[in-house]
Parts: C-alpha cells; sequence; structure tokens
C-alpha cells in the first residue's frame, strides 16, 4: 500500500467510527422523543434494524448495491462473486485508494441508518417481531436497489457498471440526499399509513426525555462528519468542504426552524432547535460537495423553515408519523436534491453549475428526475411489502399491548427506575 | 392527634418549612404530587404539537400534630403558602386514631 492510500485508509477509518456514533445518536433522539413506556422499544428498533441490514449486507447487499450492474442497466448490482465480502480481501489495493473491504464496512452503516430513519414512524404500537422482518424486507427491495442507482459509480477503467442515476442520469447526490434521506422518509410516511394512528393521535402526550433525544441529535451532528466528510473517500478538497458545508448548513438549519416558530408559536424550543439542526444536516447530505459556504447557509436555512412548515401536515392530513422521519428527512432530503440544481457552484469539488451560477436547468432537471424516481419505487414498494405483512404477521400490537406500553409487553424492562420501590 | 394536609405550590416548599420550624414543628413528610383545583392546566408545545397539561406539579406535605396544636399550625402554613394568585392550594385536618413511635413504641400524643 503506498503512502496516499494510508493515509485515505486512515481517514476513512475515522469516517466509519465518526459514523457508527450515528446509531445511538439516532436511537437516543427517537428514544427521548417517544412516549416514557416505549423508549427502550424505540431503541430497539433502530439497533435490531440496523443489525439485520448489517448482517443482509455481508450475505448480498453488497453485491446489489456495488457489484457490476446486471446487463449494465444500472437498476441492480450483480451480487454473484460478493456473497459474504469474501473477494474484497487479499486484493493489491491500487494506487492512492482505500481497501474496498472498508468501504464496505462504510456503505454497511448508511444502509443500517437509513433502515432506523424508518422506525421514527412506528412509536408505541408496531409488533417488534413485524418491524424485523420488514427491516429485512425494505433494506432488500427498498434501499439497496436504489444505493444502486445513486452509490454505485462506474469503474474508470470501464470494467464495472454503476448506477443509473450516478452515471446515466448523472444526477448529484453526494452522501444520500435520495437514497438515505428522501428514501427513509418516504417509506416512514408509507408505514404510518399502513399502521394507522396511535389510540389517541394526535393528543398522544409530551415527549418522554427531551435531554436525551438532545443527546442524541449532538450524536448525530458528530457522526454526520463521518457520513459526509467519508463521502469524499480520502483525504482531499471534497471531504474539507463537505464537513465544513455540513456544520453550516446545520446550524441554520437550526436558525430556519426557530425563526417562524417564535414568531408564529411564541416560543423557541429545545425541541425545535434540534429539529431544526437535523433538517440543516438532511438537506445538505446531497450537496455537501458541490455548494459554497453561502449556498450551505441559504440550504440550512430554507430547510428548517421547510422542516417547521411540514410539521403541521401530519395531524391536517392524517397520518401518525410518531417521531417525524417525513417532516426532517422527506422534505429537507428532497429540497436539498434540488437545490443542488440551482446553488451547485462550478469552483467546488463538484464542478457542477446551477440555476444562479449560469448552468441554467442542465443540473436542476437532473436532480428532479432522481427526486421523483426515487420517491415512486420507495413509495410503491414499501406499499407492497407493508401490505404483505399486514396480511401475513400483521402489523400492530393489540390496543392493551399500546396502552400499557411496548417497553414492558414487548421487552419485559421499564426504562426508569429512578427509586428503589 | 390529627395529620395536617397540606397542597402547595412547589415555590411554597422553602417558606412553609422554614415557618413550621419556627413554630417549634419538628418532623414533616413531603412529596412531589400532581393535580389541579379550580385552576384549569396549561399547554405545552412539543414540534407545533399542543399537548394540554391538565395535571399541575404540587408539593404534598404532611404532619401530624396534637389537637390543641391544630389551629395553630394551619395558620402558619397557609401564612407562609400565601401569595394571593390563583392555585394556592389547599390544607385540610383529619383525626388520627393511633400512633406509634416505632424506636421506643411510645404510643398516642407522646408519639407525635
Amino acid at each position: 500500500m503506498d503512502i496516499a492510500s494510508q493515509l485515505n485508509t486512515g481517514w476513512m477509518l475515522t469516517a466509519t467510527v465518526a459514523v457508527t456514533l450515528m446509531l445511538p445518536g439516532l436511537a437516543l433522539y427517537y428514544g427521548g422523543l417517544s412516549r416514557t413506556k416505549n423508549i427502550l422499544n424505540t431503541v430497539m428498533i433502530i439497533f435490531c434494524g440496523f443489525a439485520v441490514a448489517a448482517a443482509l449486507w455481508v450475505l448480498f447487499g453488497y453485491g446489489l448495491t456495488l457489484g457490476n450492474s446486471v446487463s449494465g442497466k444500472g437498476l441492480i448490482g450483480n451480487p454473484s462473486g460478493l456473497w459474504g465480502l469474501h473477494s474484497l480481501v487479499g486484493q493489491e489495493t491500487p494506487k492512492g485508494a482505500v481497501p474496498g473491504i472498508l468501504i464496505a464496512a462504510f456503505q454497511l452503516i448508511f444502509a443500517g441508518l437509513t433502515v432506523g430513519i424508518v422506525g421514527g414512524a412506528i412509536e408505541g404500537r408496531m409488533k417488534f417481531s413485524s418491524w424485523v422482518v420488514f427491516a429485512g424486507l425494505w433494506v432488500t427491495f427498498v434501499y439497496f436497489p436504489i444505493a444502486h442507482w445513486v452509490f454505485a459509480f462506474d469503474s474508470p477503467d470501464g470494467s464495472t457498471i454503476g448506477g443509473w442515476i450516478a452515471n446515466q442520469l448523472g444526477a448529484l447526490d453526494f452522501a444520500g440526499g435520495t437514497a438515505v434521506h428522501m428514501n427513509a422518509g418516504a417509506a416512514a410516511l408509507v408505514l404510518a399509513l399502513f399502521l394507522g394512528k396511535r389510540r389517541d393521535f394526535p393528543q398522544v402526550g409530551r415527549p418522554g426525555n427531551l435531554p436525551i433525544s438532545i443527546l442524541g441529535g449532538g450524536l448525530l451532528l458528530v457522526g454526520w462528519y463521518g457520513f459526509n466528510g467519508g463521502s469524499a473517500g480520502g483525504i482531499n478538497e471534497s471531504a474539507g468542504v463537505a464537513v465544513t458545508n455540513t456544520l453550516i448548513a446545520g446550524c441554520l438549519g437550526l436558525a430556519g426552524w426557530l425563526i417562524p416558530e417564535k414568531i408564529r408559536r411564541g416560543s423557541a424550543t429545545s425541541l425545535g432547535a434540534i429539529s431544526g439542526l437535523l433538517a440543516g444536516l438532511v438537506a445538505i447530505t446531497p450537496a455537501a460537495n458541490s455548494v459554497s459556504a453561502v449556498g450551505a447557509m441559504i440550504i440550512g436555512l430554507i430547510a428548517g423553515a421547510i422542516s417547521f412548515w411540514a410539521q403541521g401536515l401530519k395531524e391536517k392530513l392524517g397520518y401518525d408519523d410518531a417521531l417525524d422521519a417525513v417532516s426532517i428527512h422527506l422534505f429537507p432530503g428532497i429540497f436539498g436534491t434540488l437545490a443542488i440544481g440551482f446553488l451547485a457552484d462550478p469552483a467546488t469539488p463538484a464542478e457542477a453549475a446551477g440555476l444562479f451560477y449560469g448552468g441554467g436547468l442542465d443540473v436542476l432537471w437532473r436532480q428532479a428526475v432522481a427526486v421523483v424516481s426515487v420517491f415512486a419505487y420507495c413509495f410503491i414498494v414499501t406499499a407492497l411489502i407493508a401490505w404483505v405483512l399486514k396480511k401475513t404477521m400483521g402489523l400492530r400490537v393489540p390496543d392493551s399491548q399500546e396502552i400499557s406500553g411496548l417497553d414492558t409487553t414487548e421487552h419485559a424492562e421499564r426504562a426508569y427506575s429512578l427509586d428503589g420501590v | 392527634m390529627q395529620l395536617i394536609t397540606a397542597i402547595l405550590q412547589p415555590s411554597a416548599l422553602d417558606p412553609v418549612k422554614s415557618a413550621l420550624a419556627d413554630a417549634g414543628i419538628t418532623g414533616m413528610t413531603v412529596y412531589d404530587a400532581k393535580g389541579h383545583g379550580a385552576q384549569s392546566g396549561t399547554v405545552e408545545v412539543y414540534r407545533s404539537q399542543k399537548v394540554h397539561v391538565e395535571f399541575l406539579p404540587k408539593i404534598c406535605i404532611e404532619v401530624v400534630v396534637t389537637d390543641e396544636a391544630v389551629d395553630t399550625v394551619i395558620s402558619v402554613i397557609r401564612e407562609a403558602a400565601y401569595t394571593g394568585q390563583i392555585g394556592n392550594g389547599k390544607i385540610w385536618a383529619s383525626p388520627v386514631s393511633r400512633i406509634v413511635r416505632v424506636r421506643t413504641g411510645e404510643t398516642g400524643e407522646d408519639a407525635v
């Protein structure tokens, strides 16, 4: 391994560790938003969904996502020869490159986290067994194909063909505005619709533990440096731009939520601050290496405001997306992906020019096609999976269990025991 | 002997505790309680979702006193807890038929 390879590998190891922080981050963020009787169930949903995705990733998910495209169509990778990741070790690493097995680990975390984000929709009412089966089916039939479209690039020598969105269409999605965030958000919407509302929706009571959520949100922010910075693939300008834009968009997202919240509701809330922060981080994910710092500010600010606005939809339209994957991931994910079409700055490492930089509509239409395709595929296939599970295993716990809470009834545990009684 | 129960604003704990000590009352039991009287609840907002909080945080103070101390103790608690605002709480007394001090086995007024 040459020195450039070693340096790049060092950064990718670091980014892999950092992005793993998003697992406890997401679990605590969602856990704290759950009601006191369901916090452990929510944590289990995140951790177990992640583990299911990890196992399937090793068996065939890596191949479906990053394998050579079947018939060169860019729709799905060919897992043959990549089962169990075996063929990734013992290879000579090309000059400056990072070992394939490390890229596999880094991308595994993306798959697991995307499944976890979907879990935000189901607080307090989904059968745990059905969730675990859903996680496996969803990552296989929805995440792996879409990740292939978006994350698999043609190899420079043309020997490996990648996904159609990344190559034939040429849409820009740096770290997963489409494949991760809007994908998970759309799936959360579908699952919320199939599950139905919680018994007392919309008067469901308050979040069980806001400081825990805030801690989780903070861990997500740190993990996001690995998520976006690591998506640069090594030590380069792209990683620097991505990390900087990530921080900026998060901060402006916070402002984008709190300003309308203070004006419309009279108080700037701590939960609003975390929500806006995450909305900004979601929106910059696809755009992290293609916009300037000011572009990141604009994206973050608008994403926070869009997310605040979208929050009102669930009561109006009557879908109980319990912990708000739709308003925090779907809408900012769509917005960030489309914003590249306007704000892409040719001076950045992505070297694309959006509408505001004289590039015309060339980038924007590609982004729009990517958004519509990912949403439509995710919506339809997720609905099929949810429908089949509803008809076979059933999705929902009985009312008595929902009332008592899923911590004691599904997991035989209670989150808080603050006195000795 | 009577049991005096006072349901008060949490902010009344310190003044009532000091006033009772000044009046020579040596023991009491205090715990957090939730409830409301004539006062209605408040509204909290989580991600634009309004949550109506019906039961507000209160404290409950319990003191067992001899019959002749009842009036004094009630007026001491009331003066210390009074702010004139709605939601100041209530105090009531109920008869206690037996009382035993665990360490010494004393009973009746000796055990108060």
